[in-house]
């Protein structure tokens, strides 16, 4: 009866966004003689009287190119979307894409290059948070203006920068009280990759379960990246028996931990485990079959069931192929030229430091994770789910929070 | 450790020392074929994790072909032959293009090798594209196997045994007991004599390169059974490959599976103690230490040069 409820719920809410979406379209037609590019752009960005120029900066080569090729897409998705509905303002936008090429300094050089000889607008960009603290300073010194779609560990906010994915708590405590309470779980094995955002978010589960939920962790473990074999981990972890074990490892080390717990024996049906570093673009390294019964926590899922989700999935595989898949980041990616389209217009100009201003309070409806709004602190309000992983590498959402306060710095936990 | 039964003790205990005899293998496959040319031929390749990850990438795809036409739980010992006969084809076109005339320079060897390696990362990336892939493996390759109730011995770790113990003895085999051997360990010995008594010494390179390149690929294949592979999979286990042989001794062989022994026991039991990370770091600082007293490494090279 509930579940009937929630999907006739999301069916009067999807035709309110269609119409809200169309209502939208009808204002963006405007002409850009409406808004003379002298008073939009005081501030010497790149607009003429048609055009609008946006910098993407993403690792296209390198390690990371593995991750920060989804975000790509979906930036050049919601651009494409946003260009064809009119524009910004009137104005097309036109991307100039820069290459991090995996390499932190070259992250710094390329946001300088895109801000000072470019004069971007905004730029789209980053994936680790290492790439983030090198090109912070550089925005920060030009003023310019940066969607960060990385879910990462928080303890920093920025006026030059809005977070458009999770910050440590959102995506940590919720889960932790969702798996204590379904499984009765009382005894936590923290497992992370060694660098700075898992060992941040275990900190804060590890204060979240001794002093919140009373609970006990039996074992701490952190394993350098790319390190591939576990045969000692897993022994300790059979031995101590946790109710949950509770995951960061990120990047090939992954695979290898996914692939050798289940040739150890230690499954879904034997074991409950929880990660914070899976989502769809992982699953296909790591195959379904490995994964199957596990749970992520992430704030989207590609099998999120409402409207939005399932027109931009459409959207999504038109443009890029019918294999490719969604995860949490490329969503989060999706959501920034959004974002960024509705603090201009709500501004009426690209100046940064007006569209900065009245970015707080700005909401997003047609969100493919639903909804989310800006909050003051330049991180957004957002769900968490959890998905339990299907063999077929697609999750099936088994819980889902109310929207989370973004709280970048988290008293008592740090 | 109280409040643990012995039993329990006794299987962590056994489980324990297969987890260190997997990641023996392991590393043994890898540095075996860099123990070859870098101990036989005095030749740094730097692109020696490219040539592992021709062997994984060939695996994969086998494993893609082999599931579209059904014979899935079969393909795995042909995908094994398969990237040793891929990696030694490019690892022979190679000597043949680059390496062979960069014999006299050492430290230019190096750093040709290692902008083919980056060549190699970037060919990956382009035809296989930036995203990590696995191999879909056969059924009998899955699983664990249960001696008593309490100990679970993976059964790809005892494949990689089984398959790593098969291709040191070929090598020694090949080295000690063939022709060919006979050829090339003349050759490392005193490579002017070997050419005056009508050996074809460039020959015997190109062979030998090649054959260690080939080995690469039978460890990117093995490795498939543990992890997945990308364009840079392979530069993450060159440093380890080259600890191995380096700690060893560059020229012998037995101190090449030693070291392996020594390190991968270390580095297992260490990490059961302590924090995975903190387990890697002392066991490095032995092995600095070791080589600080020991430069040549373990066992000393008999080799005029």
């Amino acid at each position: 009866m509930y579940i009937f409820n929630r999907n006739k719920l999301s069916k009067i809410s999807s035709v309110f966004i269609g119409i809200t979406m169309a209502a939208s379209v009808m204002v963006n037609s405007v002409m850009a003689a409406d808004y003379p590019t002298a008073k939009v752009n005081t501030t010497k960005l790149n607009v003429t009287d048609t055009t609008v120029k946006v910098g993407i900066l993403h690792s296209a080569t390198g390690t990371m190119a593995i991750s920060e090729t989804g975000s790509i897409q979906a930036e050049k998705l919601a651009i494409a979307q946003i260009n064809a509905m009119g524009g910004i303002l009137g104005r097309k936008i036109e991307v100039i894409q820069e290459d991090g090429a995996s390499d932190w300094p070259t992250f710094a050089e390329k946001a300088r290059k895109l801000l000072v000889k470019d004069r971007v607008a905004a730029i789209m960009g980053c994936w680790t948070s290492a790439s983030r603290k090198a090109v912070l300073p550089v925005v920060e010194k030009e003023n310019g203006l940066l969607y960060y779609p990385t879910f990462y560990e928080g303890l920093e906010q920025s006026k030059n920068v809005i977070y458009t994915g999770q910050e440590a708590t959102q995506q940590i405590l919720a889960g932790i009280d969702w798996i204590a309470k379904e499984k009765g779980a009382k005894t936590f094995y923290l497992i992370g990759s060694d660098y700075i955002w898992p060992r941040t978010s275990m900190k804060i589960a590890r204060k979240h379960i001794e002093n919140v939920l009373k609970g006990k962790v039996v074992g701490e473990e952190y394993v350098a990246l790319g390190d591939t074999q576990f045969g000692s981990v897993i022994n300790k972890i059979r031995l101590k028996k946790p109710d949950v074990i509770y995951a960061a490892v990120v990047g090939g080390s992954n695979v290898a931990w996914f692939k050798q717990l289940k040739a150890a024996g230690i499954n879904s049906k034997t074991q409950t485990m929880l990660t914070i570093s899976v989502t769809e673009d992982e699953v296909l390294g790591i195959g379904g079959e490995n994964l199957e019964g596990f749970y992520s926590a992430m704030k989207y899922f590609q099998s999120l069931d409402n409207a939005n989700n399932k027109a931009f999935i459409a959207e999504f595989k038109k443009m890029w192929g019918p294999k490719s898949v969604v995860g949490d980041v490329t969503q989060a990616a999706y959501l920034g030229p959004w974002l960024w389209k509705a603090a201009v217009e709500k501004a009426g100009s690209f100046d940064v430091d007006k569209v900065v201003a009245a970015s707080p309070g700005i909401e997003f409806k047609a969100a493919p994770e639903r909804y989310v709004k800006i909050h003051n602190n330049h991180h957004l309000w957002s769900k968490l789910r959890v998905g339990k992983w299907r063999s077929d590498g697609q999750a099936d959402v088994v819980y889902e929070s109310a929207l989370i306060e973004p709280n970048p710095f988290p008293k008592g936990y740090q | 450790m109280d409040g643990y039964t012995t039993s329990e003790l006794w299987s962590i205990f056994a489980m324990q020392g297969f987890s260190g005899l997997s990641l023996l293998s392991v590393l043994l496959l890898m540095a075996l074929g860099l123990a070859i040319i870098f101990g036989q031929m005095g030749v740094i390749n730097m692109a020696h994790g490219e040539f592992m990850a021709i062997g994984a990438y060939t695996t994969v795809m086998l494993s893609k072909v082999a599931l579209e036409y059904g014979f899935g739980n079969y393909y795995f010992l042909f995908a094994i032959v398969a990237s040793f006969g891929v990696a030694f084809l490019v690892g022979y076109l190679v000597e043949l293009g680059l390496i062979q005339h960069l014999y006299k320079r050492p430290l230019d060897t190096l750093l040709a090798t290692w902008g083919l390696s980056l060549i190699m990362q970037q060919a990956f990336r382009s035809t296989f594209g930036a995203k990590e892939v696995s191999a879909e493996l056969p059924e009998w390759l899955m699983g664990s196997f249960k001696p008593t109730e309490t100990v679970d011995i993976p059964i790809n770790g005892v494949f990689v045994m089984g398959l790593t113990a098969v291709v040191c003895l070929g090598v020694f085999i090949f080295l000690f007991r063939s022709r060919w051997g006979l050829r090339v360990r003349a050759t490392t010995q005193n490579r002017v004599m070997a050419g005056a008594v009508g050996i074809n010494t460039k020959k015997v390179d190109r062979v030998t390169f090649a054959l260690g390149c080939g080995i690469a690929g039978v460890a990117g294949a093995a490795f498939t059974t543990i992890a997945s592979t990308g364009p840079t999979t392979g530069s993450l286990y060159i440093v380890d490959s080259f600890m191995v042989v380096v700690f060893g001794g560059a020229a012998s062989l037995m101190g090449t599976v030693l070291s392996a022994f020594g390190i991968a026991q270390a580095q297992s039991i260490l990490q059961f103690f302590m924090d995975s990370s903190m387990g890697k770091v002392v066991t490095l600082l032995v092995i600095v230490t070791i080589l600080m007293l020991r430069p040549e490494g373990l066992f000393a090279a008999k080799v005029r040069r």
